[in-house]
């Protein structure tokens, strides 16, 4: 259903409202659904975010990436109100989500997943995707107790989550714990009761780590439907060819700050980038011939990868 | 040794005031820590409040028995407010410390000097039961099959504290296998998971607590009507770890645990209690055990025979070894 070479509609759509963008930081985007102003989260004397102005522009895939620690799951976790920011303000849908408690982000439509996973282990792997469904009447105390008020709802919402493991390849452990699923299997879990949720965003933290090649290609299929279906996605991940193949727009992190925008095939060739992953301020000692070498050997590398790919 | 006492005191006990107090603790405590992972140390105060609040306003201030109750109520779910908003936004451990620590202030309240007026000091109250016992339906005389008898006012107790605990148990029965129940689960299983699902954690934490705690306070209503007095020594903290014992002798998150736990606890004591008794009055241990020993002994032996069960089967009676398996990932 998911076809890897055709440009649907919704993709053309994305990449055509990222045409003629700058390649800047902080560059405007015709219909953002996610707007920062600036976040600012510090641990003691180390300012893990310092982030200017952000925008992700609706329907696309955006992705978030950075070297480690530098600061993008502490990002989601302001941004999805897990963590309090010391300063800043932002806005999901012109709607500002500074101090909104998490679970209320979550019913806005905006739903995160963690990169550590985070099963229920002793719900069975359908009882988790339950779970992720909303307005469910037999969650309140008093409905709870009269099973017809809610059967009605369950079978509704059991009908979806099994079309949704089905897609996800888990059809088969519907009844097992999720506490006995492999670690990949746990993270396309998480990834199908988030979207039990019905979000219009979906941030996912590392998605793909630790998912074996072949499912990693379902997977991205999957990503690529969400956004067919009218989602938005941003998403972090360390995995460059994955990155090139989904995304429409790379928003890259170094040391808290945004420090480069622009589209997945360009991205990879700025400058900025390249010293954030290799280490302009590289700590170990290195003569220069090495570093110069080495920023070479980078380079072409990435360049004979962007030509394979055109 | 006289056998046969043992064994009517032994039945006795499985059904007796003390199995039925204990068993609606448990539930309590079954639902707070079992379900919802909630580590309410303090469930003895919840069963003290509202056996006080009871006793309290019947025998000092002679008013009606059902004002009493109402009383009781609204004590045990004020408690849980107070308890629950300062301590169910942080880690579960801080409920934990606040919870042991809040027992203690209100068994001292109790017994205090300050307040002998209203709460008795340490001697308690007396003289709220009337009105409870003018209830009764059933006429003078013993009632029970064979040997097993219990006389009409035990009866009338125990009678209104089964029914209390077959309700306890449909509620839970009923909201366990309801979506509210999974949203427990879940939050005992991942806080932020739930959370992350739109879920608002804190307000099911602080039901789970309210609930746990008035099914804990019918249980201090039956304590106090069963004795026909109260006293602030009933409920120190050893009655919540006992409460805590019987909870995991059952099966933690198993709806009939903690009724079976509490009725195999008391069992357990009772019968190694009267045989050890039996056993020094016939000489059988010489000099070794005195008959002032016995109660420290027992509580030795049942507490080995408590270890050997966790040993060999740490899912408790109805748990699911599969769960317990998978703690070990
Ligand atoms: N709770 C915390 N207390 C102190 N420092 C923290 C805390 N959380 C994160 N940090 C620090 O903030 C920085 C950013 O961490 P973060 O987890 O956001 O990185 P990341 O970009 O997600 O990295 P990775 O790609 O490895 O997941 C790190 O230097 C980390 O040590
Ligand atoms: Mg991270």
């Amino acid at each position: 259903m998911h076809a890897d070479t055709t440009v649907t509609s919704k993709k053309a759509a994305a990449l055509a409202a990222f045409e003629g963008i700058d390649s800047e930081p902080g560059v405007p985007k015709p219909d953002p659904i996610l707007v920062i102003e600036k976040v600012v989260r510090r641990f003691g004397g180390l300012t893990a975010v310092d982030v200017d102005h952000v925008e992700v522009q609706r329907g696309s895939i955006t992705a978030l990436i950075g070297p480690n620690g530098a600061g993008k799951t502490t990002f989601f976790n302001q941004l999805t109100g897990f963590d309090t920011a010391d300063e800043g303000s932002w806005s999901f849908n012109g709607k500002p989500l500074r101090g909104v408690p998490a679970h209320r982000v979550a019913r806005s439509g905006m739903v995160r997943t963690f990169q550590l996973t985070k099963a229920l282990s002793k719900l069975t792997v359908m009882e988790n995707m339950r779970l992720g469904a909303q307005n469910q009447r037999g969650e309140n105390f008093f409905r709870a107790l009269i099973p017809g008020s809610w059967r009605g709802q369950e079978d509704e919402i059991t009908e979806r989550a099994e079309e949704l493991l089905e897609r996800f390849k888990l059809a088969a452990k519907r009844d097992d714990f999720a506490g006995s699923l492999s670690g990949g299997q746990r993270k396309l879990l998480e990834m199908a009761r988030a979207l039990m949720v019905g979000p219009e965003l979906v941030m996912l933290d590392e998605p793909m780590a630790g998912v074996n090649p072949a499912l990693t290609q379902s997977l991205l299929g999957h990503v690529k439907d969400l956004r067919e279906e009218g989602m938005t996605v941003l998403f972090v991940e360390h995995d460059m060819d994955m990155v090139r193949d989904i995304s429409d727009w790379v928003i890259v992190m170094a040391q808290g700050t945004v420090i480069a925008e622009g589209p997945p095939d360009t991205i990879m060739s700025d400058n900025r980038v390249i010293d954030a992953y290799l280490g302009a301020h590289h700590d170990a000692p290195m003569s220069v011939e090495e570093a110069e070498e080495q920023l070479q050997e980078a380079e072409a590398e990435l360049e004979a990868e962007i030509e394979e790919k055109a | 040794m006289d056998w046969n006492t043992i064994f009517v005191t032994t039945v006795k006990a499985s059904i007796g005031l003390e199995t039925v107090v204990y068993a609606l603790a448990a539930i309590g405590v079954n639902i707070q820590f079992g379900y919802a992972g909630l580590l309410n140390f303090g469930q003895a105060a919840f069963l003290g409040v509202a056996a006080y609040g009871l006793a309290v306003i019947v025998s000092t201030f002679g008013l009606s028995f059902w004002l009493g109750i109402a009383v009781g109520l609204v004590a045990t779910v004020v408690l849980a407010f107070l308890l629950g908003i300062p301590t169910l936004r942080l880690r579960a451990d801080y409920l934990a410390i606040v919870t042991i620590a809040a027992a203690e202030i209100v068994r001292l309240v109790f017994r205090s000097v300050a307040f002998k007026d209203v709460f008795g000091g340490s001697d308690g109250r007396q003289n709220f039961s009337g009105d409870f016992y003018a209830m009764n339906p059933y006429a003078p005389g013993s009632y029970g099959i064979g040997p097993i008898k219990f006389d009409e006012r035990t009866t009338w107790v125990l009678t209104v504290g089964w029914i209390l605990i077959a309700l306890s148990c449909v509620l839970v029965y009923l909201l366990m296998k309801s979506p509210w129940g999974r949203v427990l689960k879940a939050i005992r299983e991942d806080e932020d998971a739930v959370r992350s699902l739109g879920k608002n954690v804190f307000s099911y934490k602080m039901q789970a607590l309210v609930l746990g705690g008035v099914i804990g306070c019918l249980g201090g209503f039956i304590f106090g009507l069963g004795q026909a007095s109260i006293q602030p020594d009933l409920f120190g903290t050893e009655f919540t770890f006992y409460a805590y014992t019987i909870v995991i002798l059952g099966g933690a998150a198993r709806v009939f645990s903690p009724v079976v736990g509490a009725a195999i606890f008391w069992v357990l004591l009772v019968f190694v209690g009267n045989t050890l008794s039996e056993a020094v009055g016939a000489g059988v241990f010489g000099s070794a055990i005195t008959v002032t020993q016995v109660g420290s002994v027992r509580f030795i032996l049942v507490g080995l025979g408590l270890m050997l069960l966790l040993i060999f089967r740490p899912q408790g009676i109805f748990g699911d070894k599969r769960e317990i398996a998978l703690d070990a990932r």
